[in-house]
Formats: structure tokens, C-alpha cells, sequence
């Protein structure tokens, strides 16, 4: 049940493409068959739970570990036999990124920035644009020892920016932020992908992910289960892309049952579920709010609201999972 | 697999230089370092003063009286060879027990290879920078002692002494690459920093300690003493060729018999001497600068073949390793 991606695809030209990725570390596959493409100018999610192969594939797209099979091709290079111009191309800001805790900010920059080939004379404006783009120029010259975990992520991403690559990737880069850090990286990445970058990144904090990916791919046993929009993955998944819900007065004479059935009964509505007295959750194809209110309207229940609820990327990612749990069970 | 590590694109050297210059300055700078560095200092210093005192006393018609310095041992103090002996391993040890598992544990091993760079340049530049940093540590040892010898004994070492003792620095430097070596191929197996220092030293203890020993068992084992042997007393000389054999894989044999060449002119030879090789040899007369070296050089090539092949040992172990923790 892969996703058919097409319909948001951006206009940009593919910087990342895998085929048919697989790994294996001895007896366990750690990927199987992955496909991927990931265009100039968006963000594209991996999701999924621990184990599922995510670091292993983005380990193989930067060439730091081989594939067993499979093609890449990364900005216009092969990691495996042209390492060092993927890795001169593409920045990475690993799981909880580390830096040397005794050189400060500047240092940790400089160093990678010259191992990055980066020329010396350029490589200071850099670093201070990078560094004032990440409000850390105050702290510029303070040892990395004495940052906060969210100031380390933003330093990792300083890194990316100073790297002026063409695409990024990172792994869980919200792992173990609070939520203001984590916005405030969220925002960043957001911007890194406005610059006209590919960015690829893997999390776990769904809905945070939710709000800056414009493509997501579910990762499931070293395979892509379903990928695409959160939209259409909630169409694929909850089975409408569309969720409304509706306030009714619990008094009224139409009860929960009937108003259920009533809206049930509407065109494009695909189910109707009671969420406690007088709340019901629509899904729906397309969006209904017009037409459920009409027919609320004429069968005289009283609207107390109507609203669209965003499909949440948590609900999907619950549902798939329990989804595939529930029929493994059925076949063990 | 093979086939694709062999059609790689790229200078594997690339980077090398400034990962040298990062770790070059980081030993410099680092606490460690500075322990390392005044421990070698005071005890060096501590046993060339005793000897010093010795040779004032007894200022000997010895031409080769400045090389005294490094050999001579008082009463309760070793000489200052034997005190290099067991601390360069130490501090080579200290330089790279956590040179690798290090970047792993602060997470820095994937951003750095995330650049453009092979893993190459990271290991050699590693090595090169530690090496250096023992290298300078022995070059200001000796240039001090040097100095305190010109001071308290007054007498300017000869030409032919400044080159015996430059190629003893060159012998230490070899010998603590030996065990630089050491240091980082059990900095890329261990994962725990701790566990490679631990591994490290138990080797450094088993080969300096406890090897010369067991060669002397194993030769006994393999070569029993004949009844002839028993009588006079004597060991056989296979059996003594077998021990001298088997303590030579140590690193401190080498190192050990290395620099007594050099540094006691008169030294003709190692272990068992034959009469037919006293044969017209002035007792206790120093060879020349030449043969010396020549004496010493098995020995100074086998230090850098055993740095050169551990070295080899944990590139092959790092290139094996996964980046992911």
C-alpha cells in the first residue's frame, strides 16, 4: 500500500533518490527495498518507530555506511563511490549531535568547516552569519561544554549553514528539547528549507514533525509502509483526509444515535463516530462542513460548533500500527 | 565490497593535515598532557641530577662521559633510561587510549565524518598528532638534560655523543610510537575509554614485566637444559638464542637493547658473546659511531615495524566499524 506521492510533489529538481536500498547487519535486515526521492525546496519526514531503519538509511545516503543493494544517488553523486563529494554536498546533523565540550563554538565551526574544505579566508564571515542566524553570536566565544542541549542542536545546525550544502539531513534533531527550543529549531529548519534546500530529517515527535514536513514516509520493519502528504496518508490510513467535529446540544430532541445516522447519510461522509454527549467525529473525503450543517440545519438540531480538524499525524501513525499489529495477530 | 572501496574517489590523505593540527594542539593544551608531561619531567630530571652527582665524584677518564647521564643508576634511583622506559609507554598510553572511542562517546565521530574526508585522514592524522606531541615532550626532555649536563658537569658533549644521543631520542620516539599504537587500536575495539586504558596498560605491564620472564620459561620448555648444561650450571645456546628471541617481541627489549647500544659504545653484542667474536677485540674499547648503529639497527627498524603493523591492526579494525553507536 505505498502512497502515490505525485499529487504534492514540488517543482524542484531530486537531490536525494534511493532504489531498492537494503542493508543487513549479520542475521537482521535492517532495511529492505527502500525507495525515496526528496526535490530542492522541501522537507521530508521519516517516521517510525525505533529499529525500523531509519538512521541505517540515512547512514547509506551519506555514504557512512554500504548499502547491500540497491542505488543512490545524493545531488548528483553515488556516496558509495564518490563519498567525499556527497559528503561536500549534503550536511548532516546526526542523532543528539556532540561537540567537543573544550573548544568553543567557533572552534567546533572552524574545525569541521576546514575538514568541509571550506577556504580560510571565507570561512570566519561564514561562520559569524551561521552563528547570527542561529542567535548564538553572543555565545559565539563560550566553550560548547557549557551549552544547553538546545543550543548544541542549533550550534549543529550553525554547521549546516556554514556548510552552504545543497541539501541536509537530519536525524531526530528535536530529540530531548523542550517545546520552545524545539519550535525554535522547527522554525529554523523551516527556513533552511525556504533557502531553497532539500532537507530530509527523521523524528518521533509526530506532531511537531507534522507542522514543517511536506511529505512524510512511515517507516515499518526496514520498509516504507506508506508515504506521502500527512493528508493523504490520513485518507490512506483513517480512511477520509477530512475530520470535522460537531457540538450538538445533548438535550436536544435528536439524540446522539439519530444524529449520527443523519449525518452518516451525507454525501462523502465515510463514518461517523460518537465521541460523548453531543460530540461526534466526522470523517469525511472531501470537505463536508457545508453540507453537514445544511442537513443539520433541516433536521433542527442545534450546531454548538463545526469545526475541521487537521488529521493529526499521531492518529495515523497509531492507527497504521495497530492496523498492522492487529492483522499480524490474525495471521500468527 | 572490495571492488567498491577500491573504485573510491578521492585522496584518502585529504584532511589529514588539519585533523593533525586540531589533536597537535588540543594534547598541548590538554590537562592530561600537563600531568604526563611533569611527571616525566621530575623523574627525568630527578635521575640525571643523581647521576650527576655520581660522575662529579668519581669524573672518570670516560670520552663518553655525557652519555653517562642517561645510563647511570645510583643506589636508590634507576637510571633515567629506565625511568624512560616505563614512563613513555605511560604517556603514550595517556595520548591515545581514548582517541578514537573518545569521538564516539562525545558523538563527534559522525559529524566529523559526515565531512568531506575518508577515515583514513582521521586515524593517521590521530597518530601523527599524538606522535608528535610525545615527540616534542622527549625533544625538551632531552635538550634539558643537555642543558643541566653542560651546567653541572662543565664539559661539552662530542660531536660523536650529540649523534648517539639524537638517535636515542629518534629509538624513544619509535618506542612510544609502538605504544601510541597500541593505545589507539584499543581505542577503536573498546568502546569504553576505561576498558582501552585498562587493556592498553595490562599490555604494557604483560610485555615489559612479565614477557621477559616467560621467555625464559618458554625457552626452558622447548630447549630443556641438557645434563651437561645442569653440571656447568649454564643455559644451552639454543635456548638462550630462543629467550633473547621471544623477549625481543617485546617493545621494551628492543627499546631496552636499542639504546644501550648507543648510548655504552662499548656494547659488541647482545646476549650470548662467542669466543670467536672477542677474538681480537680490545676489552672494554668503544666501537664507532657507524657500528653502533649498526648493532642497534635491527632493533630500531623491528620498534617502527611493530608501530607500523598495530597501526595497520586498528585501521583495519576502524575501517570495520559501524558509525552508528
Amino acid at each position: 500500500m505505498r502512497g502515490e506521492s505525485a499529487t504534492k510533489v514540488k517543482s524542484g529538481e531530486v537531490l536525494i533518490e534511493a532504489h531498492g536500498l537494503r542493508k543487513r547487519y549479520g542475521a537482521t535486515i535492517a532495511v529492505e527495498g527502500i525507495d525515496l526521492t526528496v526535490h530542492r525546496g522541501e522537507i521530508f519526514g521519516l517516521l517510525g518507530p525505533n529499529g525500523a531503519g531509519k538512521t541505517t538509511t540515512i547512514l547509506m545516503l551519506l555514504g557512512l555506511t554500504e548499502a547491500d543493494e540497491g542505488r543512490i544517488s545524493v545531488c548528483g553523486a553515488d556516496p558509495m563511490r564518490d563519498p567525499l563529494t556527497v559528503k561536500e554536498r549534503v550536511a548532516y546533523l546526526p542523532d543528539m549531535v556532540g561537540f567537543y565540550d573544550n573548544l568553543s563554538a567557533c572552534a567546533n565551526l572552524r574545525y569541521t568547516g576546514r575538514l568541509a574544505g571550506i577556504a580560510a579566508r571565507e570561512l570566519d564571515a561564514r561562520i559569524d552569519s551561521a552563528l547570527s542566524r542561529v542567535h548564538l553570536d553572543t555565545v559565539a566565544d563560550h566553550k560548547v561544554g557549557t551549552y544547553s542541549r538546545g543550543m548544541r542542536q542549533r550550534l549543529g545546525v550553525a554547521e549546516i549553514l556554514m556548510k552552504g550544502a545543497q541539501a541536509a539531513i537530519l536525524d531526530e534533531p528535536t530529540n530531548g528539547l523542550d517545546p520552545q527550543a524545539t519550535f525554535e529549531l522547527l522554525d529554523m529548519i523551516r527556513t533552511l528549507r525556504d533557502d531553497g534546500m532539500a532537507i530530509m530529517l527523521s523524528s518521533h515527535i509526530l506532531d511537531r514533525v507534522q507542522a514543517i514536513c511536506d511529505r512524510v514516509a512511515l517507516f515499518s520493519r526496514g520498509r516504507i509502509a506508506i508515504e506521502g502528504s500527512v493528508r493523504e496518508l490520513a485518507a490512506q490510513v483513517l480512511g477520509g483526509g477530512y475530520t470535522l467535529q460537531v457540538d450538538s446540544d445533548p438535550q436536544s430532541s435528536t439524540g446522539n444515535g439519530a444524529l449520527a445516522a443523519l449525518l452518516g447519510s451525507v454525501d462523502g461522509v465515510s463514518s461517523v463516530q460518537a465521541e460523548g454527549p453531543g460530540r461526534l467525529r466526522v470523517l469525511a473525503l472531501r470537505d463536508v462542513r457545508d453540507a453537514v450543517a445544511r442537513a443539520m440545519v433541516n433536521a433542527g438540531a442545534p450546531i454548538l460548533r463545526l469545526a475541521s480538524v487537521e488529521p493529526s499525524l499521531d492518529e495515523i501513525y497509531r492507527r497504521y500500527f495497530e492496523e498492522i499489529n492487529g492483522t499480524a495477530h490474525v495471521t500468527a | 565490497m572490495a571492488q567498491r572501496m577500491s573504485r573510491r574517489s578521492g585522496s584518502p590523505w585529504r584532511g589529514c593535515g588539519i585533523v593533525f593540527t586540531k589533536e597537535f594542539s588540543d594534547h598541548l593544551r590538554s590537562p592530561r598532557m600537563l600531568v604526563l608531561e611533569w611527571l616525566i619531567l621530575l623523574t627525568g630530571i630527578g635521575a640525571v641530577f643523581i647521576s650527576i652527582q655520581g660522575l662529579r665524584t668519581t669524573t672518570a677518564q670516560d670520552p663518553f662521559l655525557f652519555l653517562r647521564l642517561f645510563t647511570d643508576a645510583r643506589e636508590s634511583m634507576p637510571s633515567f633510561l629506565a625511568v624512560l622506559g616505563f614512563l613513555i609507554p605511560l604517556m603514550a598510553i595517556g595520548l591515545g587510549f581514548d582517541s578514537i572511542n573518545g569521538e564516539f562517546n562525545r558523538r563527534t565521530m559522525s559529524r566529523v565524518l559526515a565531512q568531506p574526508i575518508y577515515r583514513d585522514a582521521l586515524l593517521l592524522g590521530k597518530f601523527a598528532g599524538g606522535l608528535a606531541t610525545l615527540a616534542v615532550g622527549l625533544v625538551t626532555l632531552w635538550l634539558l638534560i643537555i642543558g643541566l649536563g653542560l651546567l653541572r658537569l662543565g664539559v661539552p658533549p662530542s660531536g660523536e655523543e650529540v649523534a648517539r644521543g639524537f638517535v636515542f631520542l629518534c629509538v624513544a620516539v619509535a618506542y612510544g610510537g609502538v605504544w601510541l599504537s597500541v593505545a589507539m587500536l584499543c581505542s577503536v575495539v573498546c568502546r569504553s575509554p576505561a576498558t582501552a586504558a585498562l587493556s592498553a596498560l595490562g599490555a604494557w605491564l604483560l610485555l615489559s614485566l612479565l614477557w621477559p620472564l616467560m621467555a625464559r620459561f618458554l625457552a626452558e620448555i622447548i630447549y630443556p637444559p641438557t645434563d651437561v648444561a645442569i653440571l656447568l650450571g649454564i643455559q644451552s645456546p639454543q635456548q638462550i638464542g630462543l629467550q633473547q628471541m621471544l623477549a625481543r617481541l617485546s617493545p621494551s627489549t628492543l627499546f631496552g637493547e636499542a639504546v644501550i647500544g648507543m648510548l655504552q659504545p662499548a656494547t659488541r653484542t647482545f646476549g650470548v658473546v662467542f669466543s670467536s667474536q672477542v677474538q681480537g677485540a680490545v676489552a672494554g674499547a668503544p666501537l664507532s659511531f657507524g657500528q653502533s648503529l649498526l648493532l642497534v639497527w635491527p632493533q630500531f627498524t623491528g620498534l617502527i615495524a611493530g608501530a607500523i603493523i598495530l597501526f595497520a591492526v586498528s585501521y583495519m579494525a576502524f575501517q570495520r566499524k559501524e558509525v552508528r553507536a
